[in-house]
């Protein structure tokens, strides 16, 4: 379980995140959706232990962020960004098997590769696993990435959750992908792992979420279940652009159609 | 790729072991094995050598050759670093001020010791230039990290930049002292800023030897770490790197070393820059293989720029950065343009 109590944070003069409480359980899906600049990145930054600057506690179970270390924490919580930039020649699988690292000393034991293939497997990287990672697309990049983020926390600790991030991680793929990787995230999430994304996509989060929170200059406008929360008023106040929410021929799921300024 | 090669490095380290022996076998003076042989022999029990040759060997070729060898390792293992902690595979070590400021230090005595007084000068001795280089190289390299430090960071840019400042600013120090300088000792300044090993000794072996066999088990530690910054530092902390801490310790161990091989041998560019890169394109960017790669890879090849210094216009000699410069920079090209490295996506010159 991962809590937030009343975390304020500030860069100079302006109040980025105002008294934000927040909680995640372990086997949901919490979705972060707002508009740009509505502190979901600091927030996430916060949450994921990357920097103390704040006021207010993260609880990771019991134990307070600021005084777990941070190579302890990295055996139980994994973060994926929206990009990462690698400029050196490394294998896909040697890429893979970096998130690992938190888990031995020099040199990978038998489980870490073992843990490697089976992400690699789950992940269709098998035919790319020697291939040099510069010469992979944006998208096979993004994917590669993902498998080292969760081969880091791929095992169940001895105690505690696991705990997995996600900053805006779809951008760059093709919306086959993009479900395949909401889908894995979703299956993991089974796994007692508490998952917490910033997504863009309201469509993807109201299909994957169990929970969503709407964020909006540095505050909460409305956290709950999809089902519960989502109104076309909401969106609107939240994102500024009117909506209308409809049903489609055979799916439980409703979706949001956006009224484009003509 | 000969990336999971297996014999990779005892081939390469065959190889070491025959460029060690052609580089004392050849000179302005031949020697042949059974000189090195008996001259062994004859050290080992505590006899003088018995003939010229025996003596060139042990007092001037033996320790010119270790000591470019272990000059070699040291400049391409720092470039490995400094690579790996810039994230830019075009950062050499002279890039934070250690080899300026090291020249600036140098001049400095060839110029002003002799002048403010002779006895200083005779009193110090042949340390006098070691060890202002040593003080000049740590003394910018520290400015160069102290003022790209802000609040709590070590930004990698600013690191870069105030590092491109201070070189100019060491430069124009020992552009000064070569213009007050009279004619001699400009040229002291002007061959020991194109590296020479003409001076090696025996207690200089052995200083950087032991420093280069302490900070190369260190570092060698820290390539997990290292391997991690690749991805980045936010990165790298995600997966539990304390990145600001083992960028100090990395930065310090580097400038020791980088300092005191300095120190001895003058300034020697390209060695840092070239050995990273080719062995990248041959065995990829893992640093627990690239560092001991680098390692034996730079000893050889220095040993040979050394050899060649001391063959091409024998009994005279070149200074070997002359050498390393002029067939390091047009193999540099030919690699960057033969593998493809600069039309690479995703930029390996990013």
């Amino acid at each position: 379980m991962l809590k937030a109590e009343n975390i304020q944070y500030q860069i100079g003069k302006k109040q980025i995140l105002k008294d934000i409480n927040a909680v995640f359980y372990p086997g949901r899906v919490a979705v972060i959706l707002g508009p740009n600049g509505s502190g979901k990145s600091s927030f996430l930054k916060i949450a994921c232990g990357e920097t103390n600057d704040f006021t207010g506690t993260v609880f990771y179970d019991n134990s307070n962020s600021k005084n777990l270390k941070k190579d302890q924490l990295a055996k139980s919580r994994a973060v994926m960004s929206q990009q990462t930039e690698l400029n050196f020649p490394l294998l896909v699988s040697e890429v893979v098997m970096m998130g690992r690292y938190p888990h031995f000393a020099f040199n990978p034991g038998h489980r870490d590769i073992a843990v490697c293939e089976e992400i690699m497997d789950r992940m269709d990287l098998q035919a790319f696993k020697d291939r040099n990672y510069l010469t992979l697309s944006g998208g096979e990049k993004q994917r590669v990435q993902f498998a080292r983020v969760l081969a880091q926390i791929w095992e169940t600790p001895a105690s505690g959750s696991r705990y997995l991030f996600l900053d805006e991680p779809i951008a760059s793929l093709d919306i086959h992908y993009q479900h395949q990787f909401l889908q894995t995230t979703k299956m993991l999430a089974a796994e007692n792992i508490v998952v917490i994304a910033v997504l863009h996509d309201i469509n993807l989060a109201m299909h994957y979420a169990d929970d969503i929170i709407f964020m909006k200059e540095g505050g909460i406008v409305k956290k709950g279940a999809p089902a519960d929360i989502i109104t076309a008023d909401l969106i609107q106040e939240v994102f500024n652009i009117p909506v209308k929410i409809v049903g489609y021929d055979g799916a439980d799921k409703p979706v949001v159609v956006y009224h484009y300024p003509s | 790729m000969l990336r999971n090669n297996k014999f990779f490095f005892p081939a390469l380290l065959v190889l070491l072991v025959i460029i060690l022996l052609c580089a004392i076998a050849f000179g302005a003076v031949a020697i042949l094995p059974a000189d090195m042989f008996s001259a062994l022999q004859h050290f080992f029990k505590g006899q003088p050598p018995a003939n010229i040759y025996e003596a060139v060997f042990l007092q001037l070729r033996l320790p010119r050759v270790l000591l470019c060898a272990i000059t070699g390792a040291i400049l391409a293992v720092s470039g490995v670093l400094m690579q790996g902690l810039f994230r830019n595979p075009i950062v050499e070590p002279g890039l934070v001020g250690t080899s300026s400021g090291a020249a600036l230090g140098a001049s400095i005595v060839f110029v002003l010791a002799g002048q403010l007084s002779p006895e200083l000068k005779s009193m110090t001795g042949p340390l006098l230039v070691p060890v202002m280089a040593f003080l000049g190289a740590l003394l910018a390299t520290y400015t160069v990290y102290a003022l790209a430090k802000n609040a709590k960071r070590i930004s990698i840019m600013s690191l870069l930049l105030i590092g491109i400042a201070i070189n100019a600013l060491c430069l124009s120090g020992t552009g000064f002292m070569s213009y007050i300088a009279r004619d001699p000792q400009a040229r002291s300044i002007t061959f020991w800023n194109l590296g020479t090993f003409s001076g090696a000794s025996w207690p200089q072996v052995f200083i950087l030897m032991a420093v280069a066999l302490v900070i190369f088990i260190a570092v060698q530690r820290y390539s997990k770490e290292l391997n991690a910054l690749l991805l980045g530092e936010e990165e790298a902390s995600y997966l539990g790197v304390d990145t600001n801490k083992m960028k100090r310790r990395v930065m310090l161990l580097n400038t020791g070393m980088v300092s005191i091989a300095t120190a001895f041998a003058g300034v020697i560019s390209f060695m840092g820059l070239i050995v990273p890169h080719l062995l990248r394109l041959l065995i990829g960017s893992d640093n627990k293989r690239l560092l001991p790669a680098a390692m034996i890879t730079g000893a050889m090849l220095l040993t040979l720029a050394d050899m060649c210094a001391r063959l091409l216009l024998a009994p005279a000699e070149v200074p070997i950065g002359i050498i390393t410069s002029l067939v390091g920079a047009p193999v540099f090209i030919i690699l960057l343009k033969k593998f493809n490295v600069l039309q690479q996506k995703g930029g390996y010159n990013a």
